[in-house]
Protein backbone atom coordinates (compact mmCIF):
# COMPACT_ATOMS: atom_id res chain seq x y z
CA UNK A 1 0.00 0.00 0.00
CA UNK A 2 2.79 2.43 0.86
CA UNK A 3 4.37 2.27 -3.15
CA UNK A 4 0.64 2.70 -4.27
CA UNK A 5 -0.29 5.67 -2.73
CA UNK A 6 3.39 7.17 -3.44
CA UNK A 7 2.44 6.42 -6.85
CA UNK A 8 -1.16 7.86 -6.52
CA UNK A 9 0.94 11.32 -4.81
CA UNK A 10 3.54 11.16 -7.33
CA UNK A 11 0.63 11.12 -10.38
CA UNK A 12 -1.42 14.19 -8.71
CA UNK A 13 1.86 16.25 -8.06
CA UNK A 14 3.12 15.73 -11.32
CA UNK A 15 -0.36 16.52 -13.22
CA UNK A 16 -0.34 19.92 -10.56
CA UNK A 17 -3.45 18.52 -9.12
CA UNK A 18 -2.01 18.24 -5.43
CA UNK A 19 0.91 20.30 -3.48
CA UNK A 20 2.74 18.12 -1.28
CA UNK A 21 3.03 20.78 1.18
CA UNK A 22 -0.79 21.13 1.38
CA UNK A 23 -0.87 17.51 2.28
CA UNK A 24 2.25 18.16 4.86
CA UNK A 25 0.14 21.18 6.24
CA UNK A 26 -3.22 18.71 6.70
CA UNK A 27 -0.85 16.25 8.58
CA UNK A 28 0.45 18.72 11.16
CA UNK A 29 -2.79 20.09 11.56
CA UNK A 30 -4.20 16.64 12.71
CA UNK A 31 -1.15 15.44 14.72
CA UNK A 32 -0.10 18.92 16.38
CA UNK A 33 -3.75 20.93 16.76
CA UNK A 34 -6.65 18.78 16.69
CA UNK A 35 -6.81 16.52 19.01
CA UNK A 36 -9.08 15.05 22.10
CA UNK A 37 -7.55 18.01 24.15
CA UNK A 38 -10.45 19.72 22.47
CA UNK A 39 -12.91 18.12 23.47
CA UNK A 40 -11.81 17.70 26.91
CA UNK A 41 -11.95 21.64 27.21
CA UNK A 42 -15.40 21.82 26.06
CA UNK A 43 -16.38 18.88 28.60
CA UNK A 44 -14.73 20.35 31.38
CA UNK A 45 -16.25 23.82 31.21
CA UNK A 46 -19.83 22.03 30.88
CA UNK A 47 -19.06 20.05 34.40
CA UNK A 48 -17.69 23.88 35.81
CA UNK A 49 -20.29 26.50 34.09
CA UNK A 50 -24.14 25.53 34.37
CA UNK A 51 -25.01 28.14 31.80
CA UNK A 52 -22.26 26.49 29.31
CA UNK A 53 -23.83 23.34 30.13
CA UNK A 54 -26.85 24.55 28.92
CA UNK A 55 -25.87 26.85 26.10
CA UNK A 56 -24.05 23.03 24.83
CA UNK A 57 -27.51 21.18 25.34
CA UNK A 58 -29.02 23.99 23.40
CA UNK A 59 -26.82 24.23 20.19
CA UNK A 60 -23.77 22.39 20.63
CA UNK A 61 -22.06 23.70 17.55
CA UNK A 62 -22.34 27.18 19.05
CA UNK A 63 -21.11 26.69 22.21
CA UNK A 64 -18.07 24.47 21.12
CA UNK A 65 -17.51 27.64 18.58
CA UNK A 66 -16.94 29.60 21.42
CA UNK A 67 -13.85 27.68 22.52
CA UNK A 68 -12.26 28.24 18.71
CA UNK A 69 -13.54 24.49 17.57
CA UNK A 70 -14.97 23.81 14.83
CA UNK A 71 -14.68 23.23 10.97
CA UNK A 72 -14.29 19.75 9.28
CA UNK A 73 -16.42 16.86 10.97
CA UNK A 74 -17.81 19.13 13.68
CA UNK A 75 -20.12 21.18 11.71
CA UNK A 76 -23.20 20.35 13.43
CA UNK A 77 -22.37 19.20 16.81
CA UNK A 78 -24.99 17.41 19.55
CA UNK A 79 -23.84 17.37 22.64
CA UNK A 80 -24.62 13.92 24.67
CA UNK A 81 -24.75 13.60 28.26
CA UNK A 82 -24.67 10.75 30.69
CA UNK A 83 -26.84 11.14 33.85
CA UNK A 84 -26.86 8.45 36.89
CA UNK A 85 -28.61 5.67 35.28
CA UNK A 86 -28.02 6.40 31.52
CA UNK A 87 -25.23 6.35 29.14
CA UNK A 88 -24.40 7.41 26.09
CA UNK A 89 -22.47 5.77 23.42
CA UNK A 90 -21.15 6.63 19.76
CA UNK A 91 -20.88 4.85 16.93
CA UNK A 92 -20.96 5.05 13.00
CA UNK A 93 -22.41 1.89 11.66
CA UNK A 94 -21.84 3.10 8.10
CA UNK A 95 -18.94 4.23 8.05
CA UNK A 96 -16.75 6.09 10.35
CA UNK A 97 -18.22 9.18 10.90
CA UNK A 98 -16.46 11.07 14.27
CA UNK A 99 -16.24 14.56 15.39
CA UNK A 100 -12.98 15.22 14.30
CA UNK A 101 -13.13 19.39 15.46
CA UNK A 102 -13.29 17.81 19.16
CA UNK A 103 -11.77 14.77 18.94
CA UNK A 104 -9.42 14.55 15.96
CA UNK A 105 -8.90 11.71 13.87
CA UNK A 106 -10.88 8.28 14.93
CA UNK A 107 -8.73 5.48 16.36
CA UNK A 108 -8.50 2.08 14.23
CA UNK A 109 -10.97 0.33 16.29
CA UNK A 110 -13.66 3.18 15.73
CA UNK A 111 -13.38 2.97 12.27
CA UNK A 112 -13.15 -1.55 12.14
CA UNK A 113 -16.27 -4.14 11.71
CA UNK A 114 -16.22 -5.47 15.32
CA UNK A 115 -16.98 -2.13 17.05
CA UNK A 116 -19.16 -0.66 14.21
CA UNK A 117 -20.90 -4.21 14.19
CA UNK A 118 -21.36 -4.72 17.70
CA UNK A 119 -21.61 -1.45 19.09
CA UNK A 120 -25.88 -1.27 17.95
CA UNK A 121 -26.51 -5.43 18.93
CA UNK A 122 -24.58 -5.55 22.34
CA UNK A 123 -23.44 -2.21 23.90
CA UNK A 124 -23.21 -3.70 27.33
CA UNK A 125 -20.35 -6.47 25.53
CA UNK A 126 -18.59 -3.69 23.83
CA UNK A 127 -18.34 -1.22 27.22
CA UNK A 128 -16.97 -4.35 29.00
CA UNK A 129 -14.42 -4.72 26.66
CA UNK A 130 -12.98 -1.41 27.11
CA UNK A 131 -13.28 -2.33 31.03
CA UNK A 132 -16.86 -0.19 31.88
CA UNK A 133 -19.23 -2.56 33.41
CA UNK A 134 -22.41 -0.65 34.34
CA UNK A 135 -25.47 -1.47 37.03
CA UNK A 136 -27.84 -3.38 35.42
CA UNK A 137 -30.47 -0.96 35.22
CA UNK A 138 -28.59 1.87 34.28
CA UNK A 139 -29.92 2.84 30.38
CA UNK A 140 -27.53 2.60 27.30
CA UNK A 141 -28.54 4.79 24.72
CA UNK A 142 -27.14 4.80 21.27
CA UNK A 143 -26.09 6.80 18.82
CA UNK A 144 -25.48 5.86 15.15
CA UNK A 145 -23.99 8.84 13.22
CA UNK A 146 -26.23 8.08 9.55
CA UNK A 147 -26.29 11.54 8.67
CA UNK A 148 -24.27 14.98 9.18
CA UNK A 149 -24.84 15.40 12.82
CA UNK A 150 -21.54 14.89 14.99
CA UNK A 151 -21.58 13.50 18.55
CA UNK A 152 -19.78 14.01 21.53
CA UNK A 153 -20.40 11.86 24.81
CA UNK A 154 -20.19 14.32 28.10
CA UNK A 155 -19.15 12.03 31.01
CA UNK A 156 -20.48 12.29 34.35
CA UNK A 157 -18.42 14.47 35.93
CA UNK A 158 -15.81 12.24 38.73
CA UNK A 159 -16.51 12.64 42.84
CA UNK A 160 -14.37 14.03 44.34
CA UNK A 161 -13.12 16.47 42.28
CA UNK A 162 -14.97 20.09 43.78
CA UNK A 163 -12.92 23.17 43.69
CA UNK A 164 -11.06 22.02 40.44
CA UNK A 165 -10.61 24.20 37.90
CA UNK A 166 -11.01 23.58 34.61
CA UNK A 167 -7.50 22.87 33.29
CA UNK A 168 -7.45 20.03 36.31
CA UNK A 169 -10.62 18.63 35.65
CA UNK A 170 -9.68 18.52 31.72
CA UNK A 171 -6.77 15.76 32.25
CA UNK A 172 -9.57 13.40 33.92
CA UNK A 173 -11.50 13.59 30.40
CA UNK A 174 -9.86 10.56 28.08
CA UNK A 175 -11.09 10.70 24.48
CA UNK A 176 -12.76 7.05 25.24
CA UNK A 177 -15.21 8.95 27.84
CA UNK A 178 -16.21 10.95 25.00
CA UNK A 179 -17.47 8.43 22.82
CA UNK A 180 -18.75 6.49 25.45
CA UNK A 181 -16.63 3.45 25.46
CA UNK A 182 -14.97 4.97 28.81
CA UNK A 183 -15.89 6.74 31.57
CA UNK A 184 -14.00 10.00 32.94
CA UNK A 185 -10.88 8.91 34.91
CA UNK A 186 -11.08 9.43 39.01
CA UNK A 187 -8.96 11.65 40.32
CA UNK A 188 -5.34 10.30 41.77
CA UNK B 1 -26.71 -0.06 -1.73
CA UNK B 2 -26.94 -3.33 0.72
CA UNK B 3 -23.57 -3.21 0.81
CA UNK B 4 -19.95 -4.36 2.88
CA UNK B 5 -20.23 -0.83 4.76
CA UNK B 6 -23.70 -1.55 6.82
CA UNK B 7 -22.41 -3.45 9.58
CA UNK B 8 -24.74 -2.84 12.24
CA UNK B 9 -25.85 -6.14 13.52
CA UNK B 10 -23.87 -7.93 11.65
CA UNK B 11 -21.75 -10.89 13.50
CA UNK B 12 -17.84 -12.88 13.24
CA UNK B 13 -15.80 -9.97 13.42
CA UNK B 14 -14.45 -10.86 16.94
CA UNK B 15 -13.33 -8.72 19.63
CA UNK B 16 -12.39 -4.64 19.15
CA UNK B 17 -9.16 -5.13 20.61
CA UNK B 18 -8.39 -1.18 21.10
CA UNK B 19 -4.43 -0.01 20.96
CA UNK B 20 -3.39 0.97 24.23
CA UNK B 21 -1.84 4.70 23.67
CA UNK B 22 -2.82 4.50 20.03
CA UNK B 23 -0.74 6.55 17.87
CA UNK B 24 -2.95 8.58 14.42
CA UNK B 25 -1.02 7.20 12.19
CA UNK B 26 0.63 3.41 11.78
CA UNK B 27 2.79 4.27 8.92
CA UNK B 28 3.72 7.15 6.69
CA UNK B 29 1.38 6.23 3.94
CA UNK B 30 -1.62 6.47 6.28
CA UNK B 31 -0.39 10.38 6.42
CA UNK B 32 -0.35 10.92 2.36
CA UNK B 33 -3.15 8.64 2.29
CA UNK B 34 -5.14 11.37 4.35
CA UNK B 35 -3.84 14.21 2.95
CA UNK B 36 -4.34 12.68 -0.44
CA UNK B 37 -8.48 12.42 -0.01
CA UNK B 38 -8.77 15.81 1.68
CA UNK B 39 -6.46 17.48 -1.27
CA UNK B 40 -7.90 15.98 -3.84
CA UNK B 41 -11.58 16.57 -2.75
CA UNK B 42 -10.70 20.21 -2.71
CA UNK B 43 -10.42 19.80 -6.32
CA UNK B 44 -14.66 19.75 -6.58
CA UNK B 45 -15.72 17.32 -9.00
CA UNK B 46 -17.22 14.82 -6.13
CA UNK B 47 -19.00 15.51 -2.73
CA UNK B 48 -19.06 13.48 0.27
CA UNK B 49 -21.37 11.57 -0.35
CA UNK B 50 -20.01 10.72 -3.37
CA UNK B 51 -17.17 9.40 -1.66
CA UNK B 52 -18.73 7.36 0.76
CA UNK B 53 -20.63 5.68 -1.91
CA UNK B 54 -17.23 4.97 -3.60
CA UNK B 55 -16.41 2.92 -0.78
CA UNK B 56 -19.32 0.85 0.03
CA UNK B 57 -19.01 0.01 -3.40
CA UNK B 58 -15.65 -1.75 -3.16
CA UNK B 59 -16.22 -5.60 -3.18
CA UNK B 60 -17.24 -7.20 0.31
CA UNK B 61 -14.43 -9.09 0.28
CA UNK B 62 -12.00 -6.28 -0.45
CA UNK B 63 -13.53 -4.04 1.64
CA UNK B 64 -13.45 -6.32 4.78
CA UNK B 65 -9.81 -7.01 4.11
CA UNK B 66 -8.67 -3.72 3.91
CA UNK B 67 -7.89 -1.12 6.32
CA UNK B 68 -9.69 1.95 6.08
CA UNK B 69 -7.20 4.10 4.97
CA UNK B 70 -6.83 1.98 2.51
CA UNK B 71 -9.97 1.95 1.45
CA UNK B 72 -9.92 5.30 1.00
CA UNK B 73 -6.79 5.10 -1.56
CA UNK B 74 -8.57 2.69 -3.19
CA UNK B 75 -11.62 4.61 -3.42
CA UNK B 76 -9.82 7.72 -3.88
CA UNK B 77 -8.33 5.94 -7.60
CA UNK B 78 -11.85 5.29 -8.44
CA UNK B 79 -13.34 8.88 -7.77
CA UNK B 80 -9.87 10.08 -9.61
CA UNK B 81 -10.00 7.74 -13.05
CA UNK B 82 -14.26 8.68 -13.06
CA UNK B 83 -14.09 11.98 -12.92
CA UNK B 84 -10.83 11.91 -15.27
CA UNK B 85 -7.76 13.26 -13.41
CA UNK B 86 -6.07 10.17 -13.54
CA UNK B 87 -5.95 7.20 -16.18
CA UNK B 88 -5.23 3.36 -15.68
CA UNK B 89 -2.20 4.11 -17.59
CA UNK B 90 -1.15 6.62 -15.22
CA UNK B 91 -1.89 4.16 -12.30
CA UNK B 92 -0.19 1.40 -14.25
CA UNK B 93 3.14 3.55 -14.96
CA UNK B 94 2.71 4.71 -11.16
CA UNK B 95 3.72 8.13 -12.98
CA UNK B 96 1.85 10.82 -15.22
CA UNK B 97 1.04 9.61 -18.74
CA UNK B 98 -1.94 11.21 -19.89
CA UNK B 99 -3.73 14.91 -19.12
CA UNK B 100 -5.80 15.27 -16.95
CA UNK B 101 -9.22 17.17 -16.34
CA UNK B 102 -8.78 20.85 -15.18
CA UNK B 103 -9.95 21.20 -11.12
CA UNK B 104 -12.12 23.43 -10.57
CA UNK B 105 -9.65 24.23 -7.92
CA UNK B 106 -6.54 23.06 -6.30
CA UNK B 107 -5.77 23.12 -2.71
CA UNK B 108 -2.76 25.98 -1.72
CA UNK B 109 -0.64 24.72 1.74
CA UNK B 110 -1.31 28.03 3.44
CA UNK B 111 -5.41 27.79 2.61
CA UNK B 112 -5.55 24.71 4.73
CA UNK B 113 -6.26 25.93 8.19
CA UNK B 114 -9.17 28.27 6.10
CA UNK B 115 -10.18 25.02 4.46
CA UNK B 116 -10.55 22.64 7.53
CA UNK B 117 -11.88 25.48 10.22
CA UNK B 118 -14.57 26.07 7.78
CA UNK B 119 -15.66 22.34 6.94
CA UNK B 120 -18.60 21.75 4.80
CA UNK B 121 -21.75 22.21 6.10
CA UNK B 122 -24.21 20.34 4.70
CA UNK B 123 -27.39 21.90 6.40
CA UNK B 124 -29.61 24.12 3.96
CA UNK B 125 -32.54 26.18 4.00
CA UNK B 126 -35.90 24.56 3.75
CA UNK B 127 -39.07 25.88 3.30
CA UNK B 128 -41.58 23.28 4.37
CA UNK B 129 -42.58 22.72 7.59
CA UNK B 130 -41.44 19.89 9.71
CA UNK B 131 -43.94 16.71 8.81
CA UNK B 132 -42.63 15.42 12.23
CA UNK B 133 -42.70 16.34 15.65
CA UNK B 134 -40.95 15.42 18.79
CA UNK B 135 -42.50 12.30 20.32
CA UNK B 136 -44.42 11.22 16.76
CA UNK B 137 -44.07 7.83 16.30
CA UNK B 138 -42.71 6.67 13.04
CA UNK B 139 -41.84 3.75 10.74
CA UNK B 140 -38.89 3.41 9.21
CA UNK B 141 -38.71 3.01 4.90
CA UNK B 142 -38.03 -0.93 4.21
CA UNK B 143 -36.60 -0.26 1.03
CA UNK B 144 -33.68 -1.63 -0.17
CA UNK B 145 -32.20 1.36 -3.32
CA UNK B 146 -29.10 0.02 -5.50
CA UNK B 147 -27.54 2.97 -4.78
CA UNK B 148 -26.21 5.35 -1.95
CA UNK B 149 -28.25 5.44 1.26
CA UNK B 150 -27.85 6.28 4.65
CA UNK B 151 -30.32 3.95 6.13
CA UNK B 152 -28.70 0.98 7.73
CA UNK B 153 -30.56 -2.09 6.76
CA UNK B 154 -30.83 -2.94 10.47
CA UNK B 155 -33.26 -0.21 11.40
CA UNK B 156 -35.70 -0.51 8.18
CA UNK B 157 -39.26 -1.19 8.68
CA UNK B 158 -38.74 0.10 12.40
CA UNK B 159 -40.94 1.26 14.29
CA UNK B 160 -39.52 4.17 16.56
CA UNK B 161 -39.92 7.61 17.91
CA UNK B 162 -38.70 11.10 16.98
CA UNK B 163 -36.64 13.29 19.43
CA UNK B 164 -35.42 15.38 17.55
CA UNK B 165 -36.47 17.79 14.41
CA UNK B 166 -33.32 19.34 12.65
CA UNK B 167 -33.02 21.63 9.72
CA UNK B 168 -33.18 20.23 5.68
CA UNK B 169 -29.91 18.94 5.43
CA UNK B 170 -28.22 17.69 1.76
CA UNK B 171 -29.77 14.23 1.18
CA UNK B 172 -27.18 12.00 0.63
CA UNK B 173 -29.56 9.57 -1.83
CA UNK B 174 -29.64 12.46 -4.37
CA UNK B 175 -26.29 13.73 -3.74
CA UNK B 176 -24.02 10.98 -4.34
CA UNK B 177 -25.14 10.03 -8.14
CA UNK B 178 -24.92 14.10 -9.22
CA UNK B 179 -28.83 14.48 -9.20
CA UNK B 180 -28.96 17.46 -6.93
CA UNK B 181 -28.46 17.97 -3.03
CA UNK B 182 -32.34 17.90 -2.98
CA UNK B 183 -32.51 18.50 0.92
CA UNK B 184 -34.73 17.52 3.21
CA UNK B 185 -35.41 17.94 6.58
CA UNK B 186 -33.25 15.48 9.63
CA UNK B 187 -34.81 13.91 12.47
CA UNK B 188 -33.25 11.69 14.93
CA UNK B 189 -35.17 8.39 15.48
CA UNK B 190 -34.90 6.20 18.33
CA UNK B 191 -36.01 2.44 18.79
CA UNK B 192 -35.91 0.66 21.92
CA UNK B 193 -33.53 -2.02 21.60
CA UNK B 194 -35.72 -5.20 21.17
CA UNK B 195 -38.21 -3.37 18.43
CA UNK B 196 -34.40 -4.10 16.38
CA UNK B 197 -33.14 -7.18 17.66
CA UNK B 198 -36.18 -8.95 19.41
CA UNK B 199 -37.37 -9.47 22.89
CA UNK B 200 -33.97 -10.97 24.21
CA UNK B 201 -32.65 -7.38 24.07
CA UNK B 202 -32.21 -4.97 27.28
CA UNK B 203 -35.95 -3.32 27.56
CA UNK B 204 -34.14 -0.55 28.99
CA UNK B 205 -31.52 0.79 26.41
CA UNK B 206 -32.22 2.38 22.93
CA UNK B 207 -30.73 2.89 19.70
CA UNK B 208 -30.80 6.27 17.47
CA UNK B 209 -30.58 7.11 13.87
CA UNK B 210 -30.46 10.31 11.85
CA UNK B 211 -33.09 9.82 9.31
CA UNK B 212 -34.64 12.39 6.23
CA UNK B 213 -38.18 13.05 6.15
CA UNK B 214 -38.38 10.43 3.19
CA UNK B 215 -36.67 7.49 5.21
CA UNK B 216 -39.89 7.77 7.04
CA UNK B 217 -43.63 7.65 7.65
CA UNK B 218 -46.48 8.53 10.31
CA UNK B 219 -46.94 5.08 12.27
Amino acid sequence: MAARVRALETILVGKGLVDPAAIDAIVETYETKVGPRNGARVVAKAWSDPAYAGALRTDATAAIATLGFGGRQGEHMRALFNAPGAHNLVVCTLCSCYPWAVLGLPPVWYKAPPYRSRAVIDPRGVLAEFGVTLPADTEIHVWDSTAELRYIVIPERPSGTEGWSEEQLADLVTRDSMIGTGLAKAPA
Amino acid sequence: MNGPHDLGGQMGFGPIAPETGEPYFHAEWEKRALGLTLAAGFMGAWNIDESRHARESLHPADYYRSSYYEIWIKALETLLTRHGFVTPADLAAARPVDAAAMPKRTLAPEFVPTLLARGGPCDRPIESAAKFAVGDRVRTANDHPTGHTRLPRYARGKFGAIVAVHEGYVLPDSNAHGHGEAPERLYTVRFPAPELWGASADPRSTVSIDAWESYLERA
